[in-house]
């Protein structure tokens, strides 16, 4: 059953240069449970759609188009509503968690103020779920250290923290946006192991926004690749690794450096990544394009369903994509 | 063949003082580094991995002479850095540069591109003609995949891989002899990372230069050295060729930091058996007994806590410090 669904989402920032697109049109859909990992480079709009879902987005920004979570509008809902759906059924953890949690509150009581402003319920109770939840996510003596500032823990029990945060109010859907960027690797395992967890034992739908296609193979269901705001393919994620439909999620699998492999050279994707106030009017991903053809940058491809399960935006035949 | 750099038991360690404790107190010491050697043979490139807190970043700034060490010796070319008089030292400075993670937090925004690239020369070698120095300037922007007429932009202007490639311009620019990278791509895009990757590797081989390549993705470090070192708490854990310590890594770190690492196939990922390192890097301020990894060791034993392990050869120069080093084969190869 579809939980979340966008219906043409697009974000437009007001800027001094003009209005600049950070995400054009995007379609895509998550059921219940369902682990979607949305990847992209730095520009592609990854996290700026996920801050339009939650209605997150800078004072500039404005997002058109629909965010229907179980049939309701998030983009036209009014505030009081969308507080109740982002307390409730949404919630989401961000890349850096020590400047998502305030340092000069006890963590216990950043924690039981969900509670008690969404649920109503004691302060004590509160607290009681929340040393309960700092335990499932893996945080050792919870009940001792939950009344420790921010900075008395690592990057990674601060992470742990911020999921436990976000699972309080036993959402359905949980948008984690880099969560692990800013962790060593040991401890990514761990944090990924914990979002594992949770997905298993709470039923929880995760949205993983990530540049890192590594955890994508290892965490998530479907894969759905961007590029300068747009859409480049989607599909389940073992058929995107195994047989990508798009030249970029092709590049991009090559350009990582893996530790089963023994390449001398990388192979690479040439140029930079996208300005997004200067985008062809075309492919986005054109400029950077090894097979590009001549109508490339100034047609846009649609993005056409196949296999079923797929989707991609390419005039390429799809056995032309190396 | 003699070494180009020869770090000798080196240990670097910092004066903390507690929280709340009255001046006069006695600061604490912190081992940032902890008794590490190795050699380094012109040419070649060593890489460094660890978590953050191993030390990584302190050995590299000790080698540079930003830090000083409190104990061992750093041999370059044959001379004590400890030893060296003023004018030597900065002698050696021309010789050892050293790149950054942040690309554009380590650019000057108020300066050209051309200047940034410049200012080393013109420090270390002011009597070179200016004519002279815009042309090696530019001669070495192309070199790295930079357009020579950006050279008056600011660096605001370019993106992270360029900034890098910027850096790596500035740093090259002296013809150093040994080049030290501190986490030079992490901040990179995928597509982009592989772009300076290979840029350095190239640079390298063109140049002669010998490289220390520090970062915490193994993958990488794998791709760019001959030989690496696994550091943790300060300390060397395994040093080796790098294919033997990927695919057979000995010590139970080097083991559990393969195993985090994730590999983007997921039918590979499924089946590949991924025991999960538990817990965090203890405080190097109270640095466990014996061997510093016993707190998260899957194989630790009681004598773990009591002797530390030295560092022995386990097989033709495959060096680990572990009671009970065994050889895992970790990766079933691709293709």
């Amino acid at each position: 059953m579809t939980l979340l669904q966008t219906k043409d989402l697009t974000v437009t920032f007001q800027t001094a240069d003009g209005p600049v697109n950070a995400v054009n049109g995007v379609n895509f859909s998550i059921d219940k449970g369902e682990t979607l990992a949305i990847v992209g480079e730095s520009g592609s709009g990854k996290s700026q759609t996920a801050f339009a879902i939650m209605g997150l987005l800078a004072r500039n920004g404005r997002a058109s188009g629909q965010a229907l979570f179980d049939g309701q509008d998030l983009l036209a809902m009014p505030q009081k509503a969308l507080n109740k759906i982002r307390a409730n059924d949404v919630a989401m953890i961000f890349q850096d968690p020590m400047t998502s949690l305030n340092p000069y509150i006890r963590i216990s009581d950043q924690m039981a103020e969900v509670l008690t402003l969404h649920k109503g319920i004691s302060k004590r109770d509160a607290i009681t779920q929340s040393v309960r939840m700092l335990d499932a996510v893996g945080i050792p003596d919870a009940k001792a250290r939950i009344s420790s500032f921010p900075h008395e823990f690592s990057g990674g029990m601060r992470q742990r923290i911020m999921i436990a945060m976000a699972l309080l109010c036993e959402p359905r859907l949980l948008i984690a946006d880099e969560p692990t960027t800013a962790l060593d690797v040991t401890v990514q395992a761990q944090i990924m192991r914990v979002l594992a967890d949770i997905r298993r034992d709470f039923g929880t739908a995760i949205i993983l926004i990530t540049h890192d296609l590594g955890i994508v193979a290892d965490a998530c269901d479907r894969t759905l690749v961007l590029y300068g705001g747009q859409i480049m393919e989607d599909g389940p994620t073992d058929d995107v690794f195994a047989r990508p439909s798009h030249p970029y999620t092709a590049g991009l699998l090559r350009a990582v450096p893996r530790l089963d492999r023994d390449d001398d050279e990388l192979l690479t994707i040439a140029g930079d990544p996208p300005d997004m106030s200067r985008l062809p009017a075309g492919c986005p991903f054109s400029p950077r394009c090894a097979a590009v053809m001549p109508h490339c940058p100034t047609v846009k491809p649609r993005l056409e369903s196949f296999d079923g399960t797929r989707r991609r935006a390419c005039h390429l035949q799809i056995d032309e994509v190396a | 063949m003699e070494p180009i750099l020869s770090v000798q038991d080196l240990s670097v360690t910092f004066d903390i003082h507690p929280q709340g404790a009255w001046p006069w107190t006695k600061p604490q010491k912190l081992h940032a580094v902890n008794g590490i050697s190795f050699d380094l043979a012109p040419g070649q490139c060593l890489g460094v991995v660890g978590e953050s807190g191993s030390g990584k970043s302190t050995l590299a700034r000790a080698i540079v002479g930003t830090v000083p060490s409190s104990h061992g010796r750093i041999m370059f070319e044959g001379q004590d850095l400890a030893s060296m008089s003023p004018s030597a030292r900065r002698v050696h400075r021309k010789d050892v540069q050293m790149i950054f993670q942040d690309p554009l937090a380590a650019l000057n925004p108020r300066m050209t591109v051309g200047d940034i690239i410049a200012e080393p020369l013109i420090t270390h070698e002011p009597k070179v003609p200016r004519a002279e120095v815009r042309k090696r300037v530019q001669a070495l922007m192309e070199r790295v995949g930079l357009l020579p007429n950006l050279v008056n932009r600011y660096p605001h202007e370019f993106s992270g891989g360029q900034c890098q490639r910027i850096g790596i311009a500035r740093a090259l620019i002296l013809k150093p002899k040994l080049l030290i990278c501190d986490e030079p791509v992490s901040a990179l895009d995928v597509s982009v990372q592989a772009q300076v990757v290979n840029l350095l590797r190239e640079l390298q081989r063109d140049m002669g230069l010998s490289m220390i390549f520090i970062a915490h993705d193994l993958s990488v470090v794998k791709h760019v050295s001959d030989k690496v070192m696994v550091m943790y708490l300060g300390r060397t854990m395994e040093m080796a060729a790098s294919k033997p310590l990927t695919t057979g890594p000995r010590h139970p770190y080097s083991q559990a930091l393969i195993a985090s690492v994730p590999i983007p196939d997921p039918v590979l990922e499924r089946a590949r058996k991924r025991p999960v390192l538990e817990g965090e890097l203890p405080s190097p301020l109270r640095p466990p007994s014996g061997c510093v990894f016993r707190t998260r060791c899957p194989k630790a034993q009681a004598i773990c806590a009591e002797i530390r392990p030295p560092m022995t050869d386990a097989e033709n120069d495959h060096f680990v410090a572990c009671h009970f080093e065994e050889r895992q084969e970790m990766l079933v190869f691709a293709r």
